[in-house]
């Protein structure tokens, strides 16, 4: 996963073991960066709050978002419009809706990076977004309230507000703590 | 270029890194009830301090901390003992690298001037959630805990002078929100977590992030390279470069950087695209050409704080060339005070007659006169036609030595190799000012619609 952290090379050139150079590293990547994805069906989704989280745009209605979540470890979903109006197909099981979130984080962070977080275990070896719903629909999940819709939505905008802030010329000299990374999740 | 120093050992290094990094894993599990084990580390940074003048305040803040009884400025004491002994290592690796590449070092900086001090209210906000980090320790980390910090960055994040604040508390906090909850984390990155913690505290003192007084450079800009940095929600393109003063002063090497914060999702070429209408430089860089400056800021560390309207685009000017003949002789710019820290060293040199290695792994090592050099060939931004089969095949390099986890490493700008017999260069940031490549031209085809998408979603959902 990270090239100088440990999980390939046991070994440095000076013959140190990883793990002890990446605990000792200051600009030890921590966090991949996201992958590049086309956003026009699901502009926002994250890891967070112990959830799959994310906003997803409605097919029909240009100006309606829904916010869809899935609990990690219970797999309980909700999903419901940012006016807390219910997600019709979200009734019994998993919605179109929770689906695409799904498809669109393992493209966003990888699948295995998904898995971990929502503590969905697949049986093939690499998981992919058919496995990962197949594997926590097979558990029955239970739908959750749509308590966290606000917040999610809320985040959302945040996330938004960051294209509104002006570029700078001035120096940041903390990003050098911040080294851009080619691997991926 | 003495390459065959960069392995042999640094006086005094492993002592005070062995200080900072007891006091490191006191960090890891948290300082509101410290057991023994951490408590020695506490002891060894005070040690460590002895004999200077943060001494006794240090040694004072140990003993409150030990007995779990630390207030924010036992915090900040410990926090600036451990930025002393890094600023310490900072010094000794850079006079290491000046008898490397036996170039000269520019005066040091001048005190800073006084300037407006930004709000106190939210730098305390911050103040505040870092020493809960502290008493609570990396395995102690939970949502809530880490959730702290988003008022504190939305409230700091518009405030021009507060971005360097925001943006290292917002990469901070969303690496703590990735890795939660910390109980079960099978490896924690002990010293960068300890950096990121002790700089984020000393950043909310007044006066910590005032830059050294300034003048203005006016000359001419031989850039030599783009060295990008980023986090999910930040980014910053830095073009090292090499100023020849227009009065016939020394070349000096300086930096010109231009940064925004993004959207998570703002990746790739997307980078370039937020950056490239702040500055005229990053085209100048992609068509291989130099800038003539009239009056532009610079600060005393070398920085340039660039603006379009004191710069316009000069001749064509090759970057090899530039460091063939002006990198031996150009002054290095010195840090300021608060600023030194093994992170900070990226010092530009040009490697030539090595022998590359690729690994199977993927990692690259240089062999210059019989010693190895690992090459961080991880640091090349994706949006870019350099990559590390290139480096591997080259004959020549372009790079920044920088110093990580204990030994010198190269991150290559650009390099120079032989296609059908002709010497090609390839530089990291070529596509910084837009290109023509097939793969770019996609690349920039995806991150514009990706902003696309975002602007029309925020036009729909932020003003409704």
């Amino acid at each position: 996963m990270f090239r100088r952290s440990g999980v390939n090379i046991p070994f440095d050139v000076h013959g140190r073991s990883a793990l002890s150079v990446w605990e000792r590293s200051s600009a030890a990547r921590v966090v991949p960066p996201a992958r590049p994805r086309k956003l026009a069906k699901v502009p926002f989704v994250e890891l967070a709050d112990g959830r799959l989280q994310g906003v997803v745009s409605s097919g029909s209605d240009i100006g309606r978002v829904y916010v869809s979540s899935i609990a990690a470890g219970t797999y309980a979903f909700a999903c419901s419009t940012n006016n807390n109006r219910p997600c019709g197909g979200a009734r019994g099981s998993f919605c179109n809706h929770l689906r695409a979130l799904v498809t669109e984080a393992v493209l966003q962070y990888g699948a295995r990076r998904v898995a971990r977080y929502l503590k969905a275990e697949t049986t093939e070896g690499e998981p992919d977004a058919q496995a990962l719903l197949s594997a926590m629909t097979a558990t029955r999940p239970a739908q959750g309230d749509t308590s966290a819709a606000a917040p999610v939505f809320s985040r959302f905008l945040r996330h938004l507000a960051y294209l509104e802030l002006e570029s700078a010329t001035a120096p940041l000299p903390e990003m050098q703590w911040f080294p851009p990374t080619r691997a991926v999740a | 270029m003495r390459t065959d120093l960069l392995a042999d050992p640094v006086d005094g290094l492993d002592e005070a890194l062995a200080a900072v990094d007891a006091f490191d894993d006191a960090l890891v599990a948290g300082l509101l009830r410290p057991q023994p084990a951490q408590t020695d580390g506490l002891a060894a940074l005070a040690d460590a301090l002895g004999g200077t003048p943060l001494a006794s305040l240090v040694a004072e803040a140990a003993d409150k901390t030990a007995a779990g009884a630390a207030g924010e400025d036992h915090f900040v004491a410990l926090a600036a003992a451990r930025t002393a002994l890094m600023g310490s290592v900072h010094d000794a690796l850079t006079a290491r690298v000046a008898d490397v590449t036996g170039r000269p070092a520019a005066e040091a900086p001048e005190q800073p001037a006084d300037g407006d001090e930004p709000a106190a209210n939210v730098l305390a906000a911050a103040r505040a959630w870092l020493c809960d980090l502290a008493r609570a320790g990396w395995q102690g980390l939970d949502h809530e805990l880490v959730g702290g910090a988003a008022p504190v960055v939305s409230a700091m994040l518009p405030d021009p002078a507060l971005r360097r604040q925001a943006t290292l508390l917002d990469g901070f906090a969303a690496e703590l929100a990735a890795s939660c909850p910390g109980a079960t984390l099978d490896r924690i990155p002990v010293r960068r977590w300890a950096d990121l913690w002790s700089r984020a505290l000393l950043l909310t003192l007044p006066g910590a992030a005032r830059t050294p007084a300034g003048s203005t450079a006016t000359g001419r800009l031989l850039p030599l390279g783009v060295d990008v940095q980023e986090h999910a929600t930040a980014v910053q393109a830095q073009v090292h470069a090499v100023f020849e003063p227009a009065d016939g002063a020394p070349p000096r090497l300086v930096r010109a950087a231009a940064s925004a914060p993004k959207p998570d999702t703002v990746v790739g070429a997307g980078l370039w695209q937020l950056l490239r209408p702040r500055m005229s430089l990053l085209t100048a860089v992609s068509e291989g050409r130099a800038m003539d400056l009239d009056g532009m800021p610079v600060t005393a560390e070398g920085d340039l704080v660039w603006d379009d309207e004191r710069a316009r685009v000069g001749e064509p000017a090759d970057p090899f060339a530039t460091a063939r003949v002006a990198l031996a002789t150009a002054t290095d710019p010195v840090t300021a005070p608060l600023d030194r820290h093994p992170v900070r060293i990226a010092v530009p040199v040009l490697l030539e007659g090595y022998a590359a290695e690729r690994a199977d792994d993927g990692t690259v090592t240089f062999t210059v006169a019989g010693h190895r050099l690992a090459v961080d060939t991880d640091r090349v931004p994706d949006a870019g036609p350099l990559t590390p089969e290139a480096i591997a095949a080259s004959g020549a390099c372009l790079g920044l030595l920088r110093w990580d986890a204990g030994a010198f490493l190269l991150q290559p700008l650009a390099v120079e190799t032989t296609v059908r017999k002709k010497t090609v260069a390839v530089h990291a940031g070529a596509w910084a000012g837009g290109t023509t490549d097939k793969a770019g031209v996609r690349a920039e085809k995806a991150a514009t619609d990706a902003v696309a998408v975002l602007r029309e979603r925020a036009g729909r959902l932020l003003r409704s």
